[in-house]
């Protein structure tokens, strides 16, 4: 057992964990703040300067709030519902390659916490089983609207998740690999994904939306027609974790789609610039993190743009829509290699 | 057909062209629209730093003034309770002892004067059935607070200090035309 690589992953894994809950905090403040501006107001700015102890006091408020838990409510699973979105919502972060390697004292670590082959499958079953914290979460409650958004957030993750895997498997296709680690060597200089697949990243995209369950496709937690959806019982923190969740998600889902589309946390002329390899890391690791609150920008802002889908245009996308042109995009990819592999 | 607004849009259902059916231009342009606003100039603002500035004829808190040497103008007559449309204006009227003539100008005054400012409308009906000059609406704000009982207001709060520099400002509102509006007793609500 090699004890240097231990204690560095341990002590990575908490830097992970706690970066993830910071951008997870901040990134209540930012919707707020993202909302406030584009409906010309301006948003949470009395708490510190700028507001920006906001999350803060919001975390504080959430604590200190009377928990209720529903006599009819199955207690156990009532509990255990938010304790699973929450915890998959983590583990997603650990397969991410956060950035290249770095050199201390001769030796290198890795800046990914575990570099599984199956990546990608990785995250997908993640995904999935996060579906069953607001499943779980909305039966237990025993209330008809928070079962209605177990119903919803089930079969619309469901739905576009097929679309979803199905875009990866073009991806796949050009790269050849599952681990996100190589996925994202492959794409050094501006070998980016986009530019080979942009159908793909569009189909990813919009699933990665509904997967999120944020606007346009927050179906299962609509504050109009649901009083909530799955989490109309909850109070306190509990209700803190299943929106603290969502946040994590979204941090985790840009990532995904950093690493898979825009090439991680490759910088483009980067090399030329003759910096010592660690620098390089670093500035990678950084660059990496801009385009990840670039795309946390873009679900804010798709958020704050459009309105709602009704049940039937979700259901009719999803299937009608995305996955026919999901296996187009398969096809076409499978027909380029097949040609340019024969030559 | 005549339009109602400059703005309205004839809206048909004919069948929807490829570029409308995927959605992605107009998603586009609606994004463009909402970036717009993102950089755009704020409406709000932040109030207790920054005031707007009032109407000329607003009307804010009342006060009950004093004449030149800081006798209470009020005589206790009631016309403004009477003339009060929410009925907030409630008084207890009182006779000044010998002595006294430093502090009441007349024989009369108000011991208890108290307005409910949960009731009141701002309607300005008390200061025009005043007889006596006594009690004006200013542009002050009322303050809020988490109770019901601190918003009856009473001589306490409503008679302004005796103090030459520490008197109310009632001039703001009391615009020429206001205090022409006033002189004719045609628009007078209290006939």
């Amino acid at each position: 057992m090699d004890w240097t690589i231990l204690i560095y992953k341990t002590i990575f894994l908490f830097i992970i964990l706690f970066v993830t809950l910071l951008v997870a905090m901040y990134s209540t403040y930012g919707e707020r703040k993202v909302a406030a501006f584009m409906q010309d107001r301006r948003g949470p700015n009395r708490a510190g300067p700028f507001g920006l102890f906001q999350p803060l006091a919001d975390g504080v408020k959430m604590f200190m709030k009377e928990e209720i838990i529903p006599l009819t409510a199955n207690k156990k699973l009532f509990i255990l519902g938010p304790s699973i979105a929450m915890t998959t919502a983590l583990l997603t972060g650990v397969v991410i390659p956060w950035g290249a390697t770095l050199k201390i004292g001769g030796r290198e670590f890795s800046m990914q916490i575990a570099d599984l082959n199956i990546g990608i499958l990785y995250v997908f079953a993640m995904v999935s089983i996060g579906v069953y914290g607001i499943m779980i979460g909305g039966w237990a409650s025993n209330n008809k609207y928070a079962l209605y958004g177990a119903i919803r957030a089930a079969s619309q993750m469901i739905s576009y998740e097929l679309a979803m895997g199905m875009s990866i498997v073009a991806l796949i296709l050009t790269t050849g690999s599952l681990s996100l680690h190589e996925i994202v060597e492959q794409q050094q200089g501006m070998h980016w994904n986009i530019f080979y697949q942009p159908l793909g990243f569009l189909i990813f995209l919009t699933c990665a939306f509904a997967e999120t369950n944020r606007a346009p496709f927050d179906l299962p937690e609509c504050e109009t027609e649901l009083i909530g959806g799955y989490h109309t019982e909850y109070s306190s923190m509990k209700l803190g974790f299943y929106l603290f969740a969502e946040y994590i998600n979204m941090f985790v889902s840009s990532a995904v789609i950093a690493t898979l589309y825009f090439g991680g946390y490759n910088m483009p002329f980067i090399d030329q610039l003759g910096l010592s390899p660690n620098t390089v890391t670093l500035l990678g690791t950084a660059f990496f993190f801009l385009k990840i609150f670039g795309m946390i920008f873009l679900f804010m802002w798709i958020r704050w743009t459009l309105p709602r889908f009704r049940y039937d245009q979700l259901m009719n996308l999803g299937w009608k829509g995305l996955i026919p042109l999901a296996i187009f995009n398969i096809f076409v990819t499978g027909v380029y290699y097949f040609f340019t592999e024969l030559t | 057909m005549k339009l109602l607004t400059t703005r309205s849009k004839v809206v048909s259902d004919k069948k929807m062209t490829f570029l409308e059916r995927i959605y992605i231009p107009a998603i586009l342009k609606g994004m463009y629209i909402t970036i717009r606003h993102f950089f755009g100039k704020k409406a709000t603002i932040s109030y207790p730093e920054q005031k707007r500035e009032f109407s000329q004829v607003y009307r804010g808190q009342h006060v009950l003034k004093r004449d030149d040497q800081g006798r209470e103008r009020c005589t206790a007559c009631g016309l403004c309770a009477v003339a009060c449309p929410a009925e907030a204006i409630t008084m207890i009227a009182a006779e000044r002892k010998p002595g006294e003539e430093h502090l009441y100008r007349e024989e009369k005054y108000a011991a208890v004067y108290e307005i409910n400012m949960l009731r009141c409308i701002f309607c300005g009906d008390c200061e025009e059935a005043c007889p006596k000059d006594a009690i004006f609406l200013t542009d002050r704000i009322v303050a809020s607070d988490y109770k019901r009982k601190p918003f009856i207001y009473g001589k306490d709060i409503l008679v302004e200090p005796v103090d030459p520099d520490k008197r109310i400002d009632i001039s703001a509102r009391q615009t020429e035309s206001v205090l022409k509006f006033k002189q004719d007793k045609r628009f007078a609500h209290n006939k």
